[in-house]
């Protein structure tokens, strides 16, 4: 296999006594989603923090195509190439559906120091914005109050953010999360789309979700990984069956 | 087909309104006016900061009174000071006491960065009230009103109260149009959105404490070029041009007339100064002086319009014509 996007080594988390991540290392490719699951409190949204920047490990590194970027801050890692969404919809809700993406593809621009054109002008900066909405499948709402999207389309929108950055590595928590039957079937699809010019690190409850879509699993139990593999493997894992899939069989 | 929305007719109104006034008032008046139009800008540039990247100051006046005292040291005994020099300088003195005070106070947020930017402006207040550096607490005279000389030509005279008045109006469009332009700017679309959501602009690879701080810095020289003007129609300084009295007024021009409108910002201005003026001249009513006791209808006409009226006295407009959120705005 090529080289990991991005890569983790010993990444450890302490809150107080409490070690959220211990020593977890991981790797993540281009066309591979590597799904993260675990049961609550298992550490999968603070690995995604760390990674992002939004949280500094305790000890352990973070590799981004083969550079150290443990430690900085979480709009350098932004800029860089790692591109998240939350898990609680985390958008501007006053602005357009539009206006949400066209601010994420504005901070590529080397500087947004500009003060005296339009930024409506910026017709690159528009057309990315534009892409990413397309490439949700929410050009349609472009014009649309955030705050009067429904709930899987606001999923659909943070999705889009992220993608207007033009990351490298999707960290994806829970983009499943409330959504529909249908809403359900639709961003698994783009997930399928995405990953092929994408790493992604998805971290997600709905089990049929994780077993359609990842080509590889990694189970973390008390912020330590207790088994990654394939898919395959993961089933077949007596592990993995005590600790999580066995309680949780009837998928959360 | 474009419609013409009816803020800007409004807006166009006022200006022409204001263009005309010298034609039919009366010196008073006319001087009443700059005075407002002056602590308009005051109060748009402290919008900028609250009402647009949601950065609450309680110590804009700092930056106002500061360049006040600039223009005191330029004008040194009975000379006058040089308007094209000693104007750059005063905003340039503002803006690095905001880079100073800004590069501090923005770690903080919401209460704390309140009571920062308090803090730090009363180190300013204290500064000039109990050193001799310009008069202490009694002030100091500024005699003579900046001179508008290019080489020898003046295209206008400060002295001139109808002149200081254009002067001022011109300088209130100037500061609303490119305020409105930096609004709608790359940097404009920043600020806002630190306001809506910090974390999610961090998140995007925006480094919202250098948007903070530019923000801080511009909005800070645009309070010392009220500041400045201020002090030259006076012809006075005084520590309490820079004290927690004065941050709070124009706060609450800004909050009574609608945050993040600017429009909002210079509507509150002229509110709350003719309203003043306007309790002031009440008559006694019997034993009890009204006029006397101002400030306590000021302040009931304040709590009065701050429950009733959530988005200011813009909002009374909206009510009569809404118009659906943009998002942009």
């Amino acid at each position: 296999m090529t080289e990991a996007v991005l890569r983790t080594e010993r990444l450890t988390k302490h809150f107080g006594g409490l070690a959220a991540v211990s020593d977890v290392s991981l790797g993540f490719f281009i066309d591979q989603i590597h799904a993260v699951i675990g049961p609550n409190g298992a550490g999968k949204t603070t690995l995604t923090n760390l990674v992002s920047g939004e949280l500094a490990s305790t000890s352990g590194h973070i590799y981004l195509d083969g550079e150290d970027i443990t430690g900085l801050s979480a709009d350098r890692i932004s800029q860089r190439g790692v591109g998240r969404s939350y898990q609680k919809t985390n958008i501007f809700l006053p602005f357009t559906a539009f206006e949400n993406c066209r601010l994420a593809a504005q901070s590529r621009l080397p500087s947004s120091m500009r003060f005296i054109r339009p930024a409506l002008r910026y017709d690159n900066v528009s057309r990315e914005a534009l892409r990413a909405l397309v490439e949700v499948g929410l050009e349609h709402r472009a014009q649309a109050p955030a705050a009067t999207l429904s709930h899987g389309e606001q999923r659909q929108l943070e999705i889009a953010m992220t993608l207007a950055t033009r990351p490298r590595i999707l960290l994806l928590d829970e983009p499943l999360a409330g959504m529909g039957g249908e809403e359900s079937a639709r961003m698994v699809e783009l997930l399928q789309k995405l990953k092929q010019a994408h790493a992604m690190l998805l971290v997600e409850h709905d089990m049929d979700a994780v077993f359609a879509l990842a080509d590889r699993l990694t189970v973390m139990v008390n912020g330590n990984v207790l088994e990654s593999g394939t898919p395959e493997q993961i089933r077949a894992s007596a592990a993995v069956q005590e600790a999580y899939l066995g309680t949780e069989d009837a998928h959360a | 087909m474009r419609k013409i929305r009816v803020a800007t007719v409004v807006l166009l109104g006022c200006l022409v309104a204001l263009a005309l006034l010298p034609l039919v008032a009366e010196k008073y008046y006319i001087q009443l006016f700059t005075k407002m139009m002056l602590m308009a800008i005051f109060a748009m540039s402290l919008d900028l900061l609250v009402g647009y990247t949601g950065l609450v100051s309680l110590g804009h006046a700092a930056f106002f009174g500061l360049a006040g005292y600039a223009l005191a040291f330029a004008a040194p005994q009975y000379q006058a000071a040089n308007l094209w020099l000693s104007l750059p300088l005063a905003m340039a003195g503002s803006a690095a006491l905001a880079l100073v005070i800004g590069a501090l106070v923005l770690r903080t947020s919401g209460i704390y960065f309140i009571m920062v930017t308090l803090a730090f402006a009363q180190m300013v207040f204290f500064l000039f009230h109990d050193t001799k550096i310009a008069g202490g607490a009694d002030g100091i005279y500024v005699y003579a009103k900046p001179v508008a000389a290019i080489a020898g030509w003046e295209p206008f005279s400060l002295e001139n109260h109808t002149h200081f008045y254009f002067v001022v109006l011109l300088l209130l469009a100037l500061v609303y149009a490119l305020l409105r332009v930096l609004l709608a700017s790359p940097f404009g679309r920043v600020i806002v959105g630190i306001r809506v959501n910090e974390q999610r602009m961090r998140s995007l690879g925006y480094r919202t404490f250098r948007y903070k701080l530019a923000c801080f810095v511009l909005s800070g020289a645009l309070a010392g070029m009220a500041g400045y003007f201020a002090a030259a129609q006076f012809g006075f300084v005084s520590p309490d041009t820079l004290g927690w009295h004065q941050s709070g007024g124009v706060l609450m021009m800004v909050i009574l007339g609608g945050m993040g409108t600017l429009n909002g910002a210079i509507l509150g201005a002229f509110t709350m100064m003719l309203l003043e003026l306007g309790f002031q001249g009440l008559p006694a009513v019997g034993e009890v002086d009204i006029g006397k006791h101002w400030q306590l209808l000021m302040g009931g006409f304040i709590v009065c319009a701050v429950l009733l009226l959530p988005h200011g006295l813009l909002g009374l407009g909206r009510l009569v014509s809404p118009r659906p959120e943009t998002g942009s705005d």
